[in-house]
């Protein structure tokens, strides 16, 4: 797309280098961290070492003897105000701190408050807690067996494991389908349990003034509104209003998710400033960050694909145990206890598809929060492209060639999805036909035949994702009743300098810059001359926050809108200044000039001067808007990667070799953060494809609670990117973008993993679950006889 | 990740250390690159009472061949070994070792001596030093004293050195004519302590017969381990393919892994027998090429 502002101005198309790095690369961002208060106060969490125990003492005195020590706060000092418990986002709940029982490792148990935090450590060792095991239960499949101990006895009516049960799609058509397919193939996938393990750990800085009555807690949050609103519910009956609450979400280092919920922390921190008056700044550490805050994925999913002779897919059938942990403490849209699973068809052109995901109580830390993805699309799309690749080998088909013939086709957009999703534009076909020229596919299938011949092991892999992206339409998304529009608030200076601020929170992804970069494409302001501000809950208009992709076609909309609602007004304000009719006025990015005399123009500067020395009679005076974008739909960006892996029949170790991505997210508006986006999304993507997992032994220990065993990778384990593009517009956005931030992570995995499993078919293989690491790959050739 | 309180000296001599380290016993650490000692005190899962810091000491840098033997001082970083064409160049089993501890960060301030004197099996430098038959200089109350690197590994983490000596020096014999070494590890990621790791030492004679081999292992047992069959196995024979297989199999053999995290004990066993024979060729190439 060829921009239509000159690069001065920085609209759509631009590579506008990021505002935001400027602090950033000098040191000079404010995190939760920085923020330092007069009389400050430290709290750390005494946290438990077992998976399922009941506390039978909590011994406080040898810490309390500790100079300043303050308090030890426990589930019974909370309980007293009725705060031990809190809801999650998904109607369930999760202890604050406990009285009775703990339900895994690591959960908090306690809390110290102190002067320091050294002192604070060195108290929480001095908490002694006596616990009586309980039996721990950790596979989630033996979780459901009727002689399994109930874990959540909290709830009097509940007498097993079971959460919820949900499913999607037309059971019997389905079933119809597969009684009639010539082919089907069926495999269990397990999606594992990973963490987000973003650079910066959560905490805040909670500080009640007892003259103003009033809280301000800075937060690692990424909505920080809906968190507001959330603290208003939830602490209204210790009188804690709403316009009482003020959350700031200061610069984020990393969300992905992990910063959506509400942890005990925050709260346990908020009840210490009330209680004392004073500011109490409470931060995890790395091990207590992997170890206790919200997990992504554990999807255990049994999928069945159903296909013709010729090779044309018919249907889909998945069934899922969903691994919780001891609460659902997902954040996904209320009506959809597994987010946005059945976009699980995917791709594909299927005639009929059934999935049902059945949530399950585990002792592990709760969670299932939507890791950099838009609601359990990662497992949606790791279903259906590691499927669509077994059905391929399984019928002799090259997959590519598999997928080419059941792409939906473009002219079957807008499609109407077997699972009643409308997704809104692509070209699927075009994606993956540019990824296999740009990787050479043909030769690297020649040059993998060679190799086999000569018992050496290469593999190719495709994944042809589509996601599913901001969340969403009023009729059917909301979160506690909230609905997920988005907002932007835009106030043009006289002098023509603009403030912006939106609902959303940006934690890398460079609002700062995009966001300013949309208002100049719709004002002709320079970016330079826009500032955007977000996360102050005083401040900024109310939205839900930034996470599923959803900031730019959502707040990204409203913002556009927003904008041209002042371009309305400034027509009006020109048209008076000219002394022209607004019709006969023409719009050029930066002013309006009267048609046919572009000498009589009026900029958008002269027009913001005069909103507020020279506006016509009758008008109000002032040049600012603001929008609550409601979106039609959402959005549905795609994209084909393909990867070429080399395994070493030595030590089973696997090495990607090359890695095409062709994205496709409609219109762009900076390519350069695209880009980056894109390469950090890879990078996060190959991580759980070979090295990441949060495992648990059969106690509930926890086997990757630190950087040593939770394999982080790093430049050296990444490959070189190569990134290419085709646009296919969103029809429904104002701008024709669609989200991009998570579908290098959702598509990527798969990728990587057809390409393992792609190099061993002709040994006999055909899966493996993620991660693919050197000793499960080792075993699977072992196994088959391939050794060095 | 907060240590427990302690107390810091920072004697600016050895002598002062070893009085420190006399006076305070059980209770007393010393502290060198830290990179082991820090992380273990932040767990809690070590808490000294007293930490001995003998970076201020002058003199302990040095990195030197000298009388038949390559000194290497206790302050000499893991960066000193990895930056030096020397160390390159003459001892290609070194460079190769201090390549793959940990990461850049670490290895700037990481040590040689403490790599030993921690003497977790996981460490790289054990192996390699098993390998290259070194020797160790400890420095107590009553002088010098030197300790075969075989007899320094007495168990998990456990030394033969006594609470009040530091570890001064280890010396490295300087290699044969045509000698080769050479240093494989398979890790996770970058950074990573070894899955399983083979340090190698050969020297060949003229006609390119093996008259010394040395052969360690890293992580595959709780100890650091000599492979000595392995290594008797394969003095005096050529080192062609059969052979250095056949020295990969005895070396897994007198491997000892455990399950774990990093993978099952048949999986290290096997990964020992594969890198063995992967860095015996190494080793005899770089041998024949130094011919
Ligand atoms: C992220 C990370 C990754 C790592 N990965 C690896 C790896 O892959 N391979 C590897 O080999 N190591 C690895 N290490 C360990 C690192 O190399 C250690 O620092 C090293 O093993 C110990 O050396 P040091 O100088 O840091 O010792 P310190 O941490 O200072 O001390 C370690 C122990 O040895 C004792 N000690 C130290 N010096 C002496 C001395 N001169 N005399 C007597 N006692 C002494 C100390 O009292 C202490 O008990 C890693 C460390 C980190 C932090």
């Amino acid at each position: 797309m060829v921009p239509r502002t000159p690069p001065e101005v920085g609209g759509m198309g631009h590579s506008v280098k990021r505002k935001e790095d400027a602090r950033f690369i000098r040191g000079k961002g404010t995190y939760v961290d920085d923020i330092q208060l007069p009389g400050m106060l430290y709290l750390d969490i005494v946290r438990s070492p077992l998976a399922h125990a009941r506390i039978t003492k909590i011994d406080t005195s040898k810490a309390l003897a500790i100079p300043g020590v303050l308090a030890v706060i426990t589930g019974a000092d909370l309980a007293k105000y009725n705060l031990h418990w809190m809801p999650t986002l998904m109607s369930d709940t999760q202890m604050v701190l406990p009285v009775e029982k703990v339900m895994y490792q690591a959960q908090e148990v306690a809390a110290v408050l102190a002067t320091d935090r050294y002192i604070a450590a060195d108290g929480v060792d001095a908490v002694e807690v006596a616990y009586e095991p309980l039996p721990v239960v950790v596979d989630p499949i033996k979780a459901l067996a009727p002689d399994a101990p109930v874990l959540r006895t909290d709830k009097t009516d509940k007498k097993d494991n079971h959460i919820w049960h949900w499913e999607w799609g037309d059971r019997a058509a389905t079933d119809r389908a597969f009684a009639e397919a010539d082919v089907t193939v069926r495999q269990d996938i397990y999606l594992p349990r990973i963490h987000v393990a973003s650079i910066e750990t959560c905490g805040c800085v909670a500080h009640f003034d007892r003259v103003a009555d009033k809280l301000t807690v800075w937060m690692t949050t990424q909505a920080p509104h809906a968190i507001r609103t959330v603290f208003a519910l939830v602490a209204g009956h210790v009188g804690l209003a709403e316009h009482k609450i003020r959350i700031i979400s200061p610069d984020i280092g990393g969300g992905f998710g992990g910063k959506v919920p509400v942890y005990p922390g925050y709260v346990i921190a908020v009840a210490a400033s009330v209680l004392t008056g004073k500011p109490v700044k409470w931060v995890e550490d790395r091990m207590e960050n992997l170890q206790a805050d919200s997990f992504a994925r554990d999807y255990h999913m049994t999928c069945e694909l159903a296909a013709r002779k010729d090779g044309t897919l018919t249907a889909l059938r998945i069934k899922t145990i969903a691994d919780h942990g001891y609460a659902d403490a997902a954040a996904n849209p209320s009506k959809f206890p597994a987010g946005l699973f059945h976009i699980c068809t995917g791709s594909y052109d299927f005639q009929a598809a059934h999935v049902e995901v059945d949530g399950v109580y585990t002792n592990k830390p709760p969670g299932g929060i939507a890791y950099r993805c838009s609601f359990r699309v990662t497992e949606a799309v790791h279903a259906i492209e590691r499927m669509t690749d077994l059905m391929a080998h399984h019928l002799g088909m090259d997959p590519a060639e598999f997928r080419l013939k059941n792409f939906i086709r473009p002219e079957q957009f807008p499609y109407r999805s077997a699972l009643g999703w409308e997704y809104d534009s692509g070209n699927y076909a075009a994606a993956l036909r540019k990824a296999m020229d740009r990787i050479g596919y043909a030769e690297l299938r020649r040059e993998q035949a060679e190799k086999r011949q000569r018992g050496e092991l290469m593999g190719i892999g495709i994944s042809s994702f589509t996601e599913i992206v901001g969340a969403g339409p009023s009729k059917h998304f909301d979160i506690l009743g909230l609905k997920m529009f988005d907002s932007a608030e835009i106030r043009v200076h006289p002098t023509g300098k603009v403030i912006a601020r939106f609902g959303t929170r940006s934690q890398g992804q460079g609002h700062e810059t995009t966001y300013a970069q949309i208002i100049a494409e719709e004002l002709g302001i320079p970016v330079a001359d826009i500032q955007v501000e977000e996360g102050d809950t005083d401040t900024a208009p109310y939205g839900l926050g930034t996470y599923a992709s959803r900031s730019t076609p959502v707040a990204g909309a409203a913002g556009a809108m927003a904008a041209r609602k002042i371009r309305d007004k400034a027509r009006k304000i020109a048209a008076y200044l000219l002394e022209a009719a607004e019709d006969d006025l023409v719009w050029e990015p930066g002013r309006f000039s009267v048609a046919g005399a572009p000498h009589r123009f009026k900029t958008i500067q002269d027009i913001a001067f005069a909103a507020y020395t020279n506006h016509p009679q009758g008008m109000e005076a002032g040049l600012e808007a603001v929008s609550y974008y409601d979106p039609p739909n959402l959005t549905y960006p795609f994209g084909s990667y393909i990867c070429v892996v080399d395994i070493d029949k030595g030590t089973g170790q696997v090495k990607v070799r090359r890695f095409v991505a062709v994205d496709d997210c409609g219109n762009i508006i900076n390519p350069m953060i695209v880009e980056g986006q894109i390469h950090g999304g890879l990078t996060m993507g190959l991580a759980p494809a070979l090295y990441e997992e949060i495992a648990y032994d059969e106690n509930g220990n926890i086997q990757g609670g630190s950087f040593i065993d939770y394999l982080l990778p790093t430049a050296v384990e990444t490959p070189r990117w190569e990134t290419d593009k085709t646009t296919t517009p969103s029809p429904h956005h104002p701008l024709g973008a669609k989200g991009v931030g998570e579908s290098a992570t959702v598509g990527a995995p798969a990728a990587i993993a057809n390409a393992v499993v792609d190099a061993l078919w002709h040994l006999g293989v055909r899966h493996v679950d993620i991660p693919i690491t050197p000793a499960k790959v080792w075993k699977l050739l072992r196994e088959k006889g391939v050794s060095e | 990740m907060i240590p427990a309180a302690f107390e810091y000296h920072a004697p600016a001599s050895l002598a002062d250390a070893v009085k420190l380290l006399g006076q305070h016993g059980d209770e007393a650490k010393i502290l060198s690159g830290g990179q082991s000692l820090i992380p273990l005190m932040k767990l809690r899962l070590a808490t000294p009472r007293h930490v001995v810091d003998i970076n201020g000491i002058a003199g302990l840098d040095y990195l030197k061949e000298e009388d038949g033997v390559l000194r290497i001082g206790a302050l000499v970083r893991e960066a000193d070994l990895e930056d030096s064409e020397f160390i390159r160049a003459r001892y290609p089993l070194l460079h190769d070792t201090s390549r793959v501890v940990a990461d850049p960060l670490v290895r700037n301030l990481a040590t040689v001596c403490g790599n030993l004197a921690h003497a977790d099996p996981a460490n790289d430098h054990p192996a390699a030093m098993l390998a290259l038959g070194a020797e160790v200089v400890a420095t107590g109350p009553r002088g010098e004293r030197r300790i075969a690197i075989t007899s320094f590994f007495t168990g998990p983490f456990a030394t033969a050195l006594r609470g009040d000596e530091v570890l001064t020096e280890v010396r490295v014999p300087v290699p044969l004519p045509r000698s080769g070494g050479a240093y494989l590890k398979l890790e996770r990621k970058v950074g990573d302590f070894a899955t399983a790791a083979v340090a190698v030492q050969v020297a060949l004679d003229p006609a390119g017969t093996c008259v010394h081999a040395g052969v360690g292992l890293t992580n595959a047992g709780t100890v650091p381990i000599k492979a000595r069959r392995a290594e008797g196995f394969l003095r005096g024979k050529p080192l062609d393919d059969a052979t250095v297989r056949r020295a990969g199999e005895l070396a897994a053999e007198e491997a000892d892994p455990v399950d774990d995290v990093r993978g099952s004990a048949a999986y290290k066993r096997d990964l020992v027998r594969v890198l063995t024979a992967r860095a015996l060729r190494l080793a005899a190439g770089r041998a024949g090429a130094g011919r």
